[in-house]
């Protein structure tokens, strides 16, 4: 536009502004209306609802509010990662069930994308029976509920014969229908620091390969990193461990009586829970990988090879960072969708936090609470995941200037 | 003029003199089943032990598999009902599969404790609802009869459940059970949530109106980051709370509630999905035609929008369907619950795996037909795209 005609005085004007006609025919006066007729709908059935479980609740005479979260519990949990009794409060149970299942959720997301990664690179394969067999592992798990799954498993994990006769496949390892018994290194302190020295090496070395790649754009020249890495994975952990002691003593467990004694058990519920998840999440991850590598067009991988990239090289710095922009989005809802199925553990007998929950109202009665905590956990955690996620698919979107 | 140099004869296109020292061999056969094979199992030596591993383990499982279901299979047991003998089954477990069970109790698991002198009633409500499936599928039949042949339908199925009229004995809904749970829970469920689904994602696309626009955001978000299972309690414990005295709902109508409100979330998305690919152009020549917001909506969006989200509509639904077995939590007896009692009875305990194998071929059947039918469905929309 030339410089005159902003000058131009009718271009300082405004706009001639239009008031509202009170008219059907003004979309403003309609959108107005129709907006306050819905929302007069739906508050008035909210209000509904709520003025008749006020009453509800006056005439059953149920207690309201969480003051039962201090109140002892005395409801016995089979496995928790943290001290508890039954004689500890509600609080502290419900605390428990939340981290039995994020333990189920995270353990079941890390091996579901592992598993999914594979099938779905294996049906891709040049080799008809490998891929035939993803593709028929896809669709019958695919389609079969989840909740048949896990039922299915535990009671194959039920069929197992018991304690005295276990299954034992390998070494000291075990498979009676009180779980999956194995050996275990006997816990030391000194491990604890080994893992923290081992999670601050970790972040070290990040740190440090940023710094060389910020080196390697300013000169050119990339130093070694994988020295670093050594003494930062592998070195600084053991030095660590050492310098405590170096205690190492294998808990094996052993048959006594009626029962194992010693040794890491995994109880045949959390087995048939992770098995389920695992498997069926699986096949769900294996298509949106497939679909993700397949999405990449062909003409990359050429222009790849014309550049002279190895294979490795190609799929590394080529494919998977476009693959990934496609596989992200939906990956993310199956990592929900893991943490959301978690919930189904209350079939099968595994405490989580939804089981937990619902023996809690069942005891107390305060139906309103108890859910409300679930839906409070699991909004939590699908919100968080969503957050992190979202990062993540920012972090690797294409930079478009 | 010279004549052209003798050696001509032995030069390539190129002009590369060709070696002809050595008779060269005869190409790789690529034809035929040996071709095949030699492309597909055995193009590499990683490729040959791959292929060799995986088909030792497929022999030996397909095998065990075989005479554990077959060979070594119990199809018959002495006594009936509760003086069922099932020794035998026992004696073999671990290594055969005990098919009697399903002799015995297949009519509960597909009809649960529904009368057994009128199990032809849901029998045949399962008939018309694969009937209802397979009308809906072909596209020959999509036009508005097909809304009044679901209305006709869904009379007749309740008119056969009940019962009462016709000289049908009255059955109350507290007997129903097994298959024509499913199917209810799962058909009336998409009917209902399928008209809301594409209300709230029009809602959620109301620029002009952003107090619906947030309402139904919230719905949306809200119910689908919480699981199935905590609706369905809300259903089954908060509900009565709910309601005002003396009012009650009985609790197969409470879960479907919660199944109706649980899948209009997704499939919202799914909608939302098709309405935002869809071009701009579309919308705005609507409006250039004078076209009100509901003849835009009906006439030009939806018929284009749904169209494009055909294939994950049926994805949704899928899930749907096998979600719909999560009503066993709260004790509402479907397929998968009827298979889960089956096995209560003391001479029948640890017999689960038959039950649930039984019932897996019929979870498999529907939503398999209903996964290939949108994979067809998929590549003939995506037709015009192939080269």
């Amino acid at each position: 536009m030339p410089q005159d005609a902003i000058a131009d005085p009718r271009y300082a004007r405004a706009a001639p502004r239009r008031g509202v006609r009170l008219s059907w025919r003004d979309p403003t006066v309609r959108s107005i209306v129709w907006q306050i007729v819905i929302i007069g709908l739906v508050g008035f059935v909210v209000w509904w609802l709520v003025s008749n479980t006020m009453r509800n609740l006056e005439v059953r005479r149920i207690a309201t509010g969480f003051g039962f979260l201090n109140r002892e519990a005395g409801l016995p949990i089979a496995e928790a990662m943290i001290p508890y009794t039954p004689a500890d409060t509600y609080a502290r149970a419900l605390l428990v069930g939340i981290l039995n299942t994020l333990r189920v959720a995270v353990i079941g997301i890390v091996l579901s994308t592992i598993l999914g990664t594979v099938i779905g690179i294996a049906r891709l394969s040049q080799n008809w029976l490998l891929a035939k067999l993803a593709a028929i592992y896809v669709e019958l798990l695919r389609d079969l509920p989840l909740l048949l799954q896990l039922l299915f498993w535990y009671a194959l994990m039920q069929g197992l014969p018991g304690p005295r006769q276990a299954v034992n496949p390998f070494g000291s390892v075990f498979l009676s229908n009180r779980g999956i018994k194995f050996p275990w290194i006997a816990w030391e302190p000194a491990h604890t620091a080994a893992l923290v020295a081992l999670v601050a090496g970790t972040a070290a070395l990040v740190l440090l390969a940023r710094r060389f790649t910020a080196r390697q754009m300013a000169t050119g020249v990339r130093p070694k990193l994988w020295p670093w890495a050594l003494a930062l994975l592998l070195g600084l952990p053991a030095a660590v461990w050492a310098a405590m002691g170096a205690p190492f003593a294998i808990d094996a467990p052993v048959l006594r009586g009626f029962n194992f004694q010693g040794g890491a058990t995994i109880t045949p519920e959390f087995a048939a829970l992770l098995l389920g998840l695992v498997l069926y999440t699986a096949a769900f991850i294996a298509e949106i990988v497939r679909a993700g590598i397949l999405a990449v067009h062909t003409g990359q991988w050429e222009a790849a090879g014309a550049l002279g990239l190895s294979r490795g090289e190609q799929l590394r710095l080529i494919i998977l960072p476009q693959a990934l922009r496609v596989i992200i989005p939906p990956m993310t809802s199956q990592y929900l969708n893991i943490t959301k199925n978690s919930s189904l553990a209350v079939a099968i007998g595994y405490q989580d936090i939804v089981s937990i929950a619902n023996t809690t109202l069942n005891q107390t009665g305060q139906a309103i609470e108890g859910i409300a905590i679930i839906m409070a956990v699991y909004l939590t955690i699908s919100l968080s995941i969503s957050l992190f996620m979202n990062w993540y698919n920012a972090r690797i979107a294409l930079k478009e200037r | 003029m010279t004549p052209p140099p003798a050696q001509s004869a032995t030069l390539g296109a190129n002009g590369m003199p060709v070696p002809s020292e050595e008779p060269r061999r005869p190409p790789v056969l690529s034809v035929g089943l040996l071709g095949w094979l030699r492309a597909n199992l055995f193009s590499s030596w990683l490729n040959t032990a791959v292929t060799l591993v995986l088909a030792y383990f497929v022999i030996s499982w397909a095998l065990g598999l075989i005479s554990w279901g077959v060979i070594n299979a119990v199809w018959d047991v002495p006594g009936t009902g509760a003086q069922v003998d099932t020794s035998a089954c026992r004696a073999i477990r671990g290594e055969g599969a005990c098919w009697a069970l399903i002799g015995e109790k297949y009519r509960f698991i597909l009809f649960g404790l529904y009368p057994f002198d009128e199990q032809w009633r849901p029998a045949l409500v399962v008939v018309i609802f694969v009937a209802l499936y397979v009308v809906s599928a072909m596209r020959r039949f999509w036009n508005r009869w097909l809304g009044l042949v679901w209305i006709a339908a869904l009379t007749v199925i309740g008119v056969l459940m009940w019962g009462g009229v016709f000289g049908l004995r009255f059955v109350e809904q507290e007997r129903w059970g097994g298959l024509p749970i499913t199917l209810i829970l799962s058909t009336f469920g998409i009917a209902f949530a399928f008209p809301l689904s594409i209300l709230v994602a029009l809602g959620r696309r109301q620029t002009s109106m952003p107090a619906v626009k947030a309402l139904c955001v919230v719905y949306i978000e809200l119910i689908r980051g919480v699981p199935l299972i905590s609706l369905l309690f809300m259903a089954s414990v908060m509900f009565p709370l709910f309601l005002p005295e003396g009012m009650n709902i009985d609790k197969l109508l409470r879960a479907q509630v919660a199944i109706i409100l649980f899948a209009a979330a997704y499939l919202a998305e799914v909608v939302r999905g098709g309405l935002q690919a869809l071009p701009r152009g579309q919308y705005e020549a609507a409006d250039a035609l004078g076209l009100s917001y509901w003849q835009k909506t009906g006439f030009i969006v939806l018929p284009q929008a749904l169209r494009l989200v055909i294939p994950p509509l049926v994805n949704t639904f899928i899930g749907m369907f096998k979600d719909t077995s999560l009503v066993l939590i709260i004790g509402i007896f479907d397929l998968l619950n009827t298979a889960k009692t089956s096995i209560i009875e003391p001479a029948w305990q640890g017999f689960g795996i038959e039950a649930y194998l039984f019932v897996s071929a019929i979870y498999f059947v529907f939503c398999f037909a209903m996964s290939k039918y949108s994979q067809d469905l998929e590549a003939e929309f995506n037709r015009h795209r192939r080269r």
